[in-house]
């Protein structure tokens, strides 16, 4: 489903990923762990298409399509799911006619009839349930006055609402208590098929514990350097990053 | 970087809608302004003589006053000698209804998406169309009559009402003023009058449509509105102009009396032509728009969406002289390219318990220059008045500027004021989250600046408050990358 080939990226001239190879098939639920500064979040960021960061050198493909050629609309109506670290507000703008827009664009796009008022509400319901959303947040403005917890269930409301093929999570766990943390991994949990793929981008083991990865990769210095089942996820839990540095610091031949 | 410099030439991509012209015959006043123009308009229209009189007074208090220049507007002063006072539509006679109006004035409208025959409008709207100088067409009088509602043009009014015209002109906005309101007093050509009886509740929206089509013309018209005790009113107005390179001076009046008991709903959708992406044309729109709250308990409240205009001069008020009347002032004002808007209100607290309620949201794209001018003054015999204001500013791209004057005058310390600003910018954050959702650049600024803006639209009438909605898209179409 994605394959990344030697993916090089850098911002305002810095290089942040050097050279990062991976292969995602579907149904797989992949984790890119690593310290901080390791490229973690530029690799979601590039994957889809934020404009700050430059692809100076490899390939992606997503469903056979070059990923890097098409504008971040378009690798969101191709699938491509990217649920933010730090979700963004839009005042006046509610959860629901924002959704609206997004999901009537996907459809359009996809060549499928707009759904109308009644469709949509009976997909909202169902999707609601999904996560343990309040209909009243979904009426606020996106996003305003959220807490930290209520940001990250909503992202993954809308992740349930717009049904993508393969869905990042960037740093998800970051900010939530441990009911939240349940809450939304049951979420991303039932949301899993055969037919979709997700990346877990995280820092801690934590949310693994809930959404069980199938690969786990170790990120550090914009390479993965380090690829396992989720027994390696357990390891770092215990040991910390400190040895996989010093084994990669150590062979690196400058 | 390369994206601010992407958003700055796709600026304005999307030409201006309305920006046609019609070539039809006209009846002319010569060019310049003098005494002799004015009693020219006087005697064109018929009037009489107490009003001529009225004009030949503001022309004379005009002479002696200076153009303003406090305004944080710059534009190349007009020669108001090279204008034009008057300028009608040549009918062989006076159209008694709309079936007798020129077919060719009719289709100006229908081109406009406006439709002036009224088994077409199912919204339940009268309207009144002005062209240049003269009200075309009037819709749904007889309805309206029924009722005791008077609703024509100002020239029909000055016929027809005498004893209204008499007492209410000028008696919310003195011709002393200002500049401006002192030169429309002298000229005005036409406008709406409207007339709504004790305890009468208007069953239907009124609406005047006003359109600048010949060139070198000003226009001038007065619009008055007059709620009697326990009325109730909801006037909406529209504006659209041609396209052309010289500017256009639109210099409008329009005063609401409310009596006690009364509420009179304002709302303006203004899109004259902001002029072209060089900044080259465009209506200097200088306007004088004011209400009083006369009675106990009345209320006036003006929203206005403001997208057009090459400059824009204007302070929609409200004198709060009945005790616990009330103010209220919506604003959403978008300048783009080389448009510059410096606008606001004046709530004047003279009653006991007065309130008033200020929303201004101003979104400035392009080179343009955007300003909020506003005052809250309080009386002495205001006890208990009370204010909140807020001023938010939305900027898009980095050459546009945004300025907020506000002036807060109290004289009675019971009052309580509160004034809230802020100032943002679109960010390519939350243009990346729409994207990120499917959403594309164009439909996404559209998605924010709504948003933004809601608090306003939302006072608007349903049908209106669609058509700003899209005006805003349409304004700032192609202003970010």
């Amino acid at each position: 489903m994605l394959s990344i080939k030697n993916l090089h990226a850098s911002i305002e001239g810095t290089p942040i990923l050097r050279g990062i190879n991976l292969e995602v098939k579907a149904g797989e639920v992949h984790a890119i762990m690593g310290p901080n500064g390791s490229g973690k979040s530029t690799l979601a960021s590039v994957l889809a298409g934020r404009e700050e960061y430059e692809v100076t050198e490899g390939e992606v493909f997503f469903q056979g399509k070059e990923l890097l050629s098409l504008s971040p609309e378009d690798r969101a109506r191709e699938g491509v799911f990217l649920a933010f670290q730090y979700p963004i507000e839009i005042p006046g703008v509610s959860t629901t006619n924002f959704l609206r827009t997004a999901l009537n664009q996907v459809r359009e796009y996809r060549g499928q009839e707009p759904l109308d008022a009644v469709k949509f509400l009976s997909l909202m319901k169902e999707k609601m349930a999904l996560v343990e959303i309040d209909q009243k947040l979904l009426s606020r403005s996106l996003n305003e006055g959220f807490s930290g917890g209520e940001k990250k269930r909503n992202e993954i409301f809308q992740m349930a609402m717009l049904n993508p093929v393969l869905s990042i999570l960037d740093e998800t766990d970051s900010g939530l208590d441990i009911d939240a943390l349940r809450i939304v991994s049951n979420g991303v949990n039932k949301l899993k098929s055969d037919t979709t793929a997700t990346i877990v981008v995280t820092h801690y083991q934590r949310l693994l514990d809930y959404i069980v990865p199938d690969f786990v990769h170790v990120l550090y210095k914009g390479r993965i350097v380090k690829s396992g089942k989720k027994e390696l996820a357990l390891e770092l839990e215990e040991k910390g990053y400190d040895w996989i540095k010093e084994e990669v610091d150590s062979t690196a031949t400058v | 970087m390369s994206k601010d410099n992407q958003i700055l030439e796709d600026l304005n991509s999307k030409e201006y809608e309305h920006g046609w012209s019609v070539n039809f015959e006209t009846d002319e006043a010569p060019l310049g302004l003098n005494e002799d123009i004015i009693r020219w308009i006087s005697t064109k229209k018929e009037e009489p003589s107490w009003l001529l009189e009225w004009r030949l007074k503001a022309f004379k208090i005009w002479q002696g006053m200076t153009e303003p220049t406090w305004a944080n507007v710059k534009y190349l002063k007009m020669d108001l000698q090279a204008l034009r006072y008057y300028s009608a539509p040549k009918q062989s006679k006076k159209p008694k209804n709309i079936n007798e109006v020129d077919p060719e004035l009719i289709a100006i409208y229908e081109r406009l998406g406006i439709s002036l025959h009224e088994q077409k409008r199912l919204q339940g709207i009268a309207i009144d169309v002005v062209l240049d100088s003269v009200s075309v067409a009037t819709t749904f009088k007889e309805t309206l009559g029924k009722l005791g509602i008077v609703f024509c043009s100002f020239s029909e009014a000055v016929k027809e009402h005498p004893e209204l015209i008499q007492k209410y002109l000028g008696s919310v906005i003195p011709m002393t003023d200002n500049y401006y309101a002192a030169l429309n007093a002298a000229v005005f050509s036409d406008g709406s009058f409207c007339y709504i009886p004790k305890g009468v509740r208007c069953p239907m929206e009124l609406s005047t449509y006003f359109r600048i089509n010949a060139a070198n013309t000003g226009q001038f018209e007065r619009t008055l509105i007059v709620a009697d005790d326990s009325s109730y009113v909801s006037y909406l107005e529209g504006c659209t102009a041609p396209q052309r390179d010289e500017n256009q001076l639109h210099a409008a009046v329009v005063e609401i009396y409310a009596g006690a008991h009364a509420e009179v709903k304002y709302s303006t959708v203004q899109n004259w032509f902001p002029g072209d992406k060089e900044g080259k044309g465009g209506i200097y729109n200088f306007v004088t728009k004011r209400g009083i709250c006369a009675g106990d308990h009345s209320k006036i409240s003006w929203t206005q969406v403001e997208t057009g205009s090459a400059i824009t001069w204007k302070y929609p008020s409200c004198i709060l002289k009945g005790d616990y009347s009330i103010g209220e002032f919506y604003s959403v004002a978008v300048t783009n390219n080389y448009q510059q808007a410096d606008t606001g209100t004046k709530m004047i607290h003279i009653g006991k318990n007065t309130k008033s309620r200020i929303v201004s949201k101003g979104i400035s794209a392009g080179k343009s220059q955007n300003s909020y001018r506003g005052q809250v003054q309080v009386m002495k015999r205001a006890h208990n008045a009370r204010n909140f204001s807020q001023c938010d500013s939305l900027l898009m791209g980095n050459q546009c500027g945004a300025h907020t004057f506000p002036y807060i005058d109290i004289a009675n310390p019971s009052a309580k004021v509160e004034h809230e600003a802020t100032t943002s910018k679109i960010g390519e954050d939350q243009i990346f989250y729409c994207n990120q959702r499917g959403i594309a650049t164009e439909d996404a600024v559209a998605l924010i600046v709504n948003g933004y803006a809601k608090e306003v639209l939302n006072q608007l009438p349903m049908e209106f408050a669609v058509e700003a909605q899209k005006l805003l898209a349409l304004t700032l179409e192609g202003s970010v990358g």
